[in-house]
């Protein structure tokens, strides 16, 4: 960076000098802007060249070992990708099953992407042999029977989306009151000494791993919930959803305290000088200013929520009913897989559905995740700008 | 209304405190309960022999070894990569650039994707493509070696999972590196290289530890990403190949407290993996507070 910016300072210098002439020349053609351009390239190129040569020397060694690194860093992005066609392609068999066949055996497997280009031509002999062959069409996936193995088998995939959201909501109607006033309280209210207990206690608690909340979850929080509400089943959406509250707690708590902590601090020394009390400040001029980032928090926690398997697998009790009943067992999508694919033959209907099921989860937690990050972005822009 | 105000004035700390309160509770809570039921199944007998009986006695070594051999592959796959990345992102390139947006968004993503999704991923990339297209190369049709989950695959698909957790902290060490440590560098005649390895580097080792050892804390935890890629119920033998596959702390604890032939009796034994598995993600994660508040220390003057 430094030898460059150097570099560019002396191609400036030169290029004054050679300006004077080409300046002269355009005013007395008329107008000549692109040749202009190209002839100050010229020139600085020219300009340019002897100083380099005496200032950088090129370095074999240091310009590989560069380009590695700049390979490597794009690792991430690679993944990213290659989640997105793998995830996808095993995903889009379920509409695509027989075309899939004939693809591969015209021009290889790099076609996944491009079914819109040859779909349309070979749609029509899929069409004829659907009919004969068992297939799946975009419909049977909006039924509300989740019958994988059996003679007739249906995947409809209303069950597991209401369990999935029915489980989220129960945990982030737990999870925010309570994450979000703790926070409020280590932000605002709380001695220094007790702030110190509480962050890292939450903390802490990040720390666990989801399967061992999710044996609490079912040796512990079940018992006591079937205690203390009476329940017919032990495992069921209010279950999961309290462990799953204990999972995104620390997820809402940590960036709702960031963002109640971002709020300026004249906004409060302002609201105190107008004669309000602490908990009127807090509650009237720190928690609304800090409003998107709260709401940024209860959007991660949501996606958090909605893609957590080991928990929900291990407290819901994994029935795949349609309902919205908090006191029933329900089987959310991320449970789902995690308990079938195991046992799916590889490239079947149902293994397509439950990659189907990823990609679902996988659309759904980005889109989450890229709300809450450009929508916040953008309100926290705007307030404080 | 005055007297509304004086009742809210204790009411809304009150009740915020008491929110705050509640989730140190509940965590001392079940802390206790896992002592308690946990430690008197913890012994040295436990830590260091097999499951016997069908998994109804016996300890958890084979577990405890599958979790280190994963964590081990995972660290030495991701780290170097994160570790690059991040010196790429704060070295290379400026800040703002189109290079550092696209990527920090590719590793916001990655951090937000489900864990069972990066389990999907494992299955179909590593597994089924990767290495069925290895087996089809050295051996044909005729056999299936690499096609089928093994502790390499579900390292590398943890190595992709805990990528983001290296590369934040990595990046938050270098940046407490001084600017001025690397100009006095390059002034010196050093490249940009020579000025990484010999100051950048030392400088951020702590945040390299940290980023480590939050990533084996993660990824010693996790399950769902390594259901389908190489974990077993059961192995008769400890894995010695990277082919092989290999048992889990994690998954040892689901397993056992939901498919167990006896799960009343083997409660002690969930008990004690459990308490196993929290302790050692627990010493992990306070291990990596320590080095970063201590790091932190070390460069505030």
């Amino acid at each position: 960076m430094w030898d460059i910016s150097q570099s560019v300072k002396c191609g400036e210098l030169m290029n004054n000098e050679m300006q004077l002439h080409t300046e002269s020349i355009v005013e007395s053609s008329g107008i000549d802007y692109p040749l202009l351009s190209a002839k100050k390239e010229l020139a600085e190129e020219k300009a340019a060249e002897p100083v380099r040569l005496g200032k950088k020397t090129f370095r074999p060694v240091e310009f590989v070992i560069e380009r590695l690194i700049q390979v490597t860093a794009f690792f991430s992005l690679a993944c990213i990708i290659l989640i997105f066609i793998f995830v996808f392609r095993e995903a889009s068999s379920i509409f695509v099953v027989k075309e899939k066949v004939i693809e591969e055996s015209v021009d290889g497997p790099q076609t996944y992407g491009e079914e819109a280009l040859g779909g349309e031509i070979l749609e029509e002999e899929v069409m004829l042999q659907e009919e004969s062959q068992e297939n799946l069409r975009f419909k049977n996936l909006l039924g509300n029977r989740w019958i994988p193995v059996s003679l007739n088998p249906q995947y409809g995939l209303i069950p597991l989306l209401l369990g999935s959201f029915n489980v989220a909501l129960i945990a982030l109607l737990i999870a925010a009151p309570i994450s979000i006033f703790a926070a409020l309280y280590t932000s605002t209210f709380a001695p220094k000494k007790i702030k110190e207990v509480v962050k890292p206690v939450v903390e802490i608690l990040g720390g666990f791993p989801s399967v061992v909340i999710g044996f609490f979850a079912l040796i512990i929080i079940a018992s006591l919930a079937q205690q203390i509400f009476g329940l017919q089943y032990r495992l069921n959406a209010l279950v999961g959803g309290i462990a799953l509250s204990l999972a995104i707690i620390p997820v809402i708590f940590t960036i709702s305290e960031d963002a109640l902590n971002a709020v300026p601090h004249s906004y409060i020394e302002a609201s105190l000088a107008l004669g309000a009390q602490k908990w009127e400040t807090a509650l009237f001029v720190v928690l609304p200013s800090a409003m998107p980032g709260i709401f940024a928090a209860l959007l991660l926690g949501m996606g958090r929520a909605i893609g957590e398997t080991m928990i929900v697998l291990m407290a819901t009790g994994n029935a795949a009913i349609a309902t919205i009943n908090p006191f029933s067992p329900v089987r959310t999508m991320a449970a789902t897989i995690g308990a079938e694919m195991a046992e799916v033959v590889f490239g079947d209907v149902h293994y397509s559905v439950l990659f189907f099921i990823g990609a679902l989860l996988f659309v759904i937690s980005f889109l989450l995740n890229f709300t809450a990050e450009t929508v916040v972005r953008k309100l926290v822009m705007r307030r404080y700008s | 209304m005055i007297m509304k105000k004086k009742y809210l004035k204790f009411a809304v700390p009150g009740f915020s405190g008491l929110c705050a309160f509640s989730i140190i509770a509940v965590v001392m809570f079940l802390i206790l309960v896992l002592l308690i039921n946990g430690v008197p199944h913890l012994s040295w007998e436990f830590l260091t022999s097999a499951p016997e009986q069908g998994m109804t006695a016996g300890g958890i070594l084979p577990a405890i070894i599958g979790t280190f051999l994963l964590v081990l592959i995972m660290s030495i796959v991701g780290v170097p990569i994160g570790t690059i990345t991040a010196l790429y992102l704060s070295e290379y390139v400026c800040q703002g650039s189109r290079v550092v947006k696209i990527i920090r968004f590719a590793v916001n993503t990655l951090a937000g994707i489900p864990s069972i999704v990066y389990g999907l991923f494992g299955l179909g990339f590593f597994v089924q493509f990767v290495g069925l297209g290895i087996d089809k190369v050295l051996y044909g049709n005729v056999m299936v070696k690499w096609g089928q989950p093994n502790i390499l695959w579900a390292s590398m698909t943890m190595a992709v999972l805990t990528l983001p957790v290296v590369i934040v902290s990595v990046e938050e060490a270098i940046r407490t590196v001084p600017r001025e440590l690397r100009e006095a560098s390059l002034a010196l005649g050093a490249t940009r290289w020579e000025t990484i390895v010999k100051i950048v580097l030392p400088g951020c080792s702590q945040g390299i530890m940290t980023g480590t050892i939050l990533a084996v804390s993660r990824g010693a935890g996790e399950v769902a990403p390594i259901l389908f890629t190489g974990v077993a119920y059961f192995l008769p033998h400890l894995p010695s190949a990277f082919s092989d596959q290999f048992m889990s702390l994690g998954y040892h604890i689901y397993i056992m407290s939901t498919q167990s032939p006896d799960v009343a009796a083997t409660r002690g034994i969930q008990y004690a993996t459990t308490l196993v598995l929290l302790l050692l993600t627990f010493s992990f994660n306070m291990t990596a507070v320590i080095v970063r508040s201590r790091m932190r220390k070390k460069h505030s003057f």
